[in-house]
């Protein structure tokens, strides 16, 4: 594209603008509610309005006669989807239990739970005719509130059929060994329900082009799971189902489940025969599309009086709904970050009647990082050592959870690049020792660790006659650059400038990819891409062969091969050329393509394989307000091969970002008298804004791990928030000497 | 939202016709947020009367005050250079509210009429006697967090939201309405109510009547002044607490003050007893601390707005500090 600044090489590495750059900002980028097509009609969700019982009765006769109204479906007239009545299981949602079955029978099981769809032709009056549903209910009592609940924490089925699973319980040395250590501390965490609330509201047009055969523009992180998902709904092959996702508006994770709004798009589709498109309202991001689950959480941790960890216990406790059992790895880093030679896990999960959270970026982790990395600081404290300095005594080289060497960790370079950065050595170990004006000073820093997660895809690359390139694979882009980073990926295999290369995602048509999620993008489809391309030379270079220039062909290294404008070449050997016009001719084609598959090899059962990050941070705290001002952030990585240092960046600003919403500003609050939340809009929930977000820096190791793929890549996009919250509440202790565990750190909690 | 009428009438009198003739009927100005309510389904008036073709978006002087225009806009207030020379607060405040895309649209007008954004105003499905009289007070033992501390009843514990509104109140403003019966001036002190039996009534204006300026007489507090706004994040939120702060200092001695406060009451809360006792004194912490103290009597909170009876002295101290340049 013309507007790729002056001479990208696309080389991996290189802070390349974005390929679709120009269509974001430009507005031409197509997110799923943009879509037109030709009868499109639009569904507004009716929500309850109690939060468990039944429904006695709902009145549709005002809203059906509402102007503009083409329907008006509940659990009495909805056409019936045959995997809701086959299966137990419809879906096989991502996590145990049973999706909400959307208008299959009159049980509400959490407050705004869609109860019915208002079908109209415009978005207007489908509104209006929403606020006419009548509906009476038989209340049952409910329960909305974790802590109230704590003793109800269950372990999840998975622990349960499977002791070896990551949710069981986790010994190493003794049970609960901190309680006899010689320094020791016992404290309680909890963090607060938090709402991904990415900028684009959750979006869904569902086209029934013959009665078995369904195409959604849907925005989700995992066409092809949705497509699974909707085939199994309806029974119908998964080629009949058609899922297009090109743009997606930024997720966060609440992309990976299919919710209740997009089986509702499709059965008002179904009922009405047209196209029919529906868009949550903000309020409703907050009840049908998943959540950062409420949390509390217990550490216990001793150390010698010289700053060694003799045993750490952690337990927690997340809410789930009553129908399905979400999961997430809170408790993993505290297994593996230190050298502790006891430690204890104990992972609870509790059901409320309220809707199903869901993966939101540095899922588990972030939240169980909040508590060990505090807990760390206090111990730090405890026993009177610099924090980091503590950290490092109990740097660990092997992976303490199973012995096994780490495939990279450069986790020592992060401390040391950080630390120089902010200015560590300004930081006093007393808190409230510095001030700048009025206001108190306070440094602080959290470590943040994630699986280098690889799955299996398939990367179609296709060479056209006119020397372009095209890629494809049904993985999505939320955001972090996936097409910028795969275009430089190929740019540097093949030797190709990056304008020539298109990268196509988004489509459940185009080969096998999994959902994009666990910072596992590039380093599952990255390296297919690499291996798709490495495959393409190699059938160029045979090609290549049979043409008059073909024995410098058949001699040459793979690597030596460049793909130019309009020919073949050698790089040893600048006269050795072949044009495309011939290999295409040889291939009796009008183009070349390989189609091949990527897995992650065995290195997997050798290594243990883990991102990191350091977040260093200072803050100014108000002694008469209680206000944070975060001033200045460095978060430092080891992410293994960085292939883009802009976009990297980028993910990694957005994880600060976020981060400071976790620490200072973020909780959605639910009144349990009525099960319902009451800060529900961007004006209650207070996602950080421009002025909260300071001077950020980010470094990278930026060594490759040769055990993940060939490309040295690690992944990103969790670390960048995994341990940002507690730098922060760490900081805010250096500076005021209060040790906040609940968050969000707001004003009151300070004065 | 509900279907209705839309009006725009360019005279005046057209305007507070069409108002007096309809009880259902809601002037629309910058919107910022009535839309809002009305696709929430909080309010559904049968007709909106847009008021923006009429001349009310002057600032000028008139006599020993500054008029602002009805329909002047925040963001052009804020900036408006006599405003900044003859009252630095109303600017301050002004600033400290919402963002620059709703000031560019919010006008003066709109701004005082502004709605509470208690959350069980703005949750139909919930109690809430302003928005349906007799349903109950859903904050009362509630999530009352950002919730009154003074003046409050057993009907409505809610909140005013504005920035503005605290300055104007500070300022000895007045409010100018034209309605039915002619024209009047409204103290802005006796603009707004108090929620009492009647939490539905936010503002003392009649059926038909239309706000056309508001009147600030000058005074000399152009130099120490401070609207300090406390929230949770660095903008873009509406108080916990916000104070503004206006001194006359000769002679590290003050002879006059104006305080107020927002986020404490349904209405914009002025101090003037806490005035009184700063008057006559050096300006020194020690001032503010018992200004506070006085500002505070008769505070009272709820479970889950315990700290404003800390963070509003506090914020009251650091205001005026900030005000007098006390370090």
């Amino acid at each position: 594209m013309k507007e790729q600044s002056p001479k990208q090489s696309g080389a991996i590495g290189e802070p390349m603008n974005r390929v679709d750059g120009r269509l974001k900002v430009t507005g031409a980028a197509k997110y799923s509610a943009e879509y037109e097509l030709p009868g499109l009609v639009h569904g507004v969700l009716v929500g309850s309005t109690i939060t468990k019982g039944t429904i006695k009765s709902i009145d549709t006769r005002q809203a059906e006669r509402a102007p503009g109204v083409l329907a008006v479906i509940t659990y009495l007239n909805s056409p019936k989807v045959p995997g809701f009545a086959e299966r137990d299981h419809p879906a096989e949602p991502p996590t145990a239990g049973q999706p909400l079955r959307v208008f299959h029978d009159n049980k509400v099981l959490f407050n705004d739970q869609p109860i019915a769809i208002v079908v109209a032709d415009t978005l207007e009056r489908a509104r209006y005719a929403a606020s006419l549903v009548k509906t009476q209910y038989d209340q049952d009592k409910h329960q909305t509130n974790l802590e109230a609940n704590l003793d109800k924490g269950f372990l999840p089925v998975q622990a349960k059929k499977n002791p070896k699973s990551p949710l069981a319980d986790y010994q190493r040395g003794e049970v609960d060994a901190y309680k006899n250590g010689a320094t020791k501390l016992e404290a309680e965490y909890v963090i607060p329900t938090e709402m991904h609330n990415p900028m684009e509201l959750q979006a869904i047009i569902a086209h029934w082009e013959a009665p078995d055969k369904l195409t959604v523009y849907d925005k989700t992180q995992a066409v092809m799971g949705t497509q699974r998902a909707f085939a199994k709904d309806w029974g119908i092959p998964e080629a009949n189902v058609k899922v297009i996702a090109t743009f997606v508006g930024g997720a966060f994770g609440n992309g990976l489940h299919n919710w209740p709004h997009e089986t509702a798009a499709i059965i008002a589709a179904k009922k009405t025969g047209r196209p029919v498109k529906v868009v949550l309202t903000r309020e409703q991001m907050f009840t049908m599309v998943g959540y950062r689950p409420y949390t509390w959480q217990k550490i216990g941790m001793s150390a010698t009086p010289d700053g060694k960890l003799t045993a750490i216990t952690h337990e927690s406790v997340g809410q789930t709904s009553s129908y399905e059992q979400f999961t997430e790895s809170t408790l993993q880093q505290t297994r593996m970050m230190y050298t502790s030679p006891n430690v204890t896990t104990r992972y609870r999960i509790a059901s409320l009647d309220v809707s199903t959270p869901i993966w939101m970026r540095g899922p588990g982790e972030a939240t169980g990082a909040f508590a060990l990395e505090s807990a760390i600081d206090e111990m730090a404290y405890a026993v009177n050592m610099d924090p980091l300095e503590f950290r490092v005594r109990n740097h660990t080289d092997t992976d303490p959870d199973n012995g096994k060497p780490w495939s990279t960790k450069y986790l020592k370079e992060c401390f040391q690049m950080g630390a120089e950065r902010i200015g560590w050595k300004n930081r006093k170990q007393q808190p409230g020792a510095v001030r700048a004006g009025d206001w108190l000073v306070g440094y602080g820093m959290g470590v943040g660790t994630f699986g280098a997660h690889r799955g299996a895809a398939t990367v179609r690359a296709r060479l056209q006659k006119n020397g372009q390139l095209v890629l494809q694979s049904a993985t999505t882009d939320i955001g972090p650059g996936t097409g910028t980073a795969m275009v430089q990926i190929a740019a540097t295999t093949l030797g190709m400038p990056p304008e020539k290369i298109t990268f196509q995602l988004g489509n459940s048509t185009f080969p096998q990819a999994p959902s994009q999620g666990g910072s596992s993008t590039v380093n599952t489809v990255g390296a297919a891409v690499q291996d798709a391309c490495i495959a393409l030379r190699k059938k160029l270079q045979q090609l290549a062969s049979a043409t008059p220039n073909g024995a410098a062909f058949n001699a040459a290294k793979p690597e030596d091969i460049v793909i130019s404008e309009g020919h073949l070449s050698l790089a040893s050997d600048k006269l050795a050329k072949a044009a495309y016009a011939d290999l295409l001719k040889q291939n009796n084609e009008a183009e070349v393509e390989v189609v091949t598959e990527s897995k992650p090899g065995n290195d997997r059962d050798k290594y243990s394989m883990y991102s990191y990050s350091v977040h260093f941070v200072q803050v100014h705290v108000h002694p008469l307000t209680g206000e944070v001002r975060v001033k200045k952030i460095i978060s430092c990585a080891d992410a293994g091969t960085i292939i883009n240092q802009k976009t990297a960046g980028n993910q990694m600003m957005g994880g600060a970002v976020g981060g400071i919403g976790m620490a200072l500003t973020e909780g959605a609050v639910i009144d349990d008298r009525f099960g319902r939340y009451v800060t529900k809009d961007l004006a209650d929930y207070h996602v950080p804004v421009h002025a909260d977000a300071p001077n950020m820096e980010f470094a990278f190791v930026n060594k490759p791990d040769p055990h993940v793929n060939a490309l040295g890549t690690k992944g990103i996009g969790e670390i960048a928030i995994i341990g940002m919250a507690p730098a922060i509440a760490n900081a805010v202790f250096n500076a005021t000497g209060k040790r906040i565990r609940e968050l969000p750190i707001t004003p009151d909690k300070l004065i | 939202m509900n279907q209705f009428q839309y009006v725009r009438p360019t005279k005046q009198k057209a305007a507070i016709d069409a108002l007096a003739k309809d009880a259902n009927a809601q002037i629309i100005a910058g919107g910022t947020n009535l839309i809002d309510l009305m696709k929430r389904g909080v309010m559904a008036p049968q007709k909106l009367v847009d008021i923006n073709k009429l001349p009310l978006n002057k600032i000028e002087r008139d006599g020993s005050n500054t008029r602002i225009g009805a329909l002047a806009l925040n963001g052009v207030v804020a900036e408006d250079k006599l405003v900044l020379e003859k009252h630095p607060l109303l600017a301050q405040a002004l600033n400290a509210g919402a963002s620059a895309q709703l000031r560019n649209m919010a006008t003066v007008g709109g701004n005082m009429l502004q709605r509470t954004r208690c959350h069980y105003f703005y949750d139909t499905a919930l109690p809430c006697n302003k928005r349906e009289p007799g349903s109950g007070c859903g904050a009362l033992e509630g999530f009352n967090r950002m919730h009154a501390i003074f003046g409050f009843s057993d009907k409505c514990i809610a909140v005013h939201p504005s920035d503005m509104s605290v300055a104007l109140v500070a300022l000895d403003a007045t409010v100018l309405v034209s309605g039915p019966k002619g024209d009047r001036r409204i103290p802005f002190i006796d603009f707004h109510r108090l929620p009492g039996d009647t939490p539905q009534k936010d503002t003392n204006l009649e059926p038909g009547e239309l706000i056309t300026a508001v009147d600030i007489p000058d005074a000399p507090f152009t130099k120490n002044v401070h609207y300090l706004k406390v929230r949770e994040r660095a903008s873009y939120a509406f108080a916990l607490v916000s104070v503004a702060a206006a001194l006359n200092i000769e002679n590290n001695t003050i002879k006059d003050a104006r305080l107020a406060m927002g986020g404490v009451a349904h209405k914009p809360w002025r101090l003037t007893e806490a005035e009184k006792s700063l008057v006559g004194k050096p300006a020194t912490e020690e001032t503010f601390r018992q200004a506070a103290e006085v500002a505070m009597r008769g505070a009272k909170a709820f479970k889950y707005n315990q700290y404003k009876l800390k963070l509003a002295p506090n914020s009251i101290v650091q205001a005026l500090k900030t005000a007098a340049a006390v370090a």
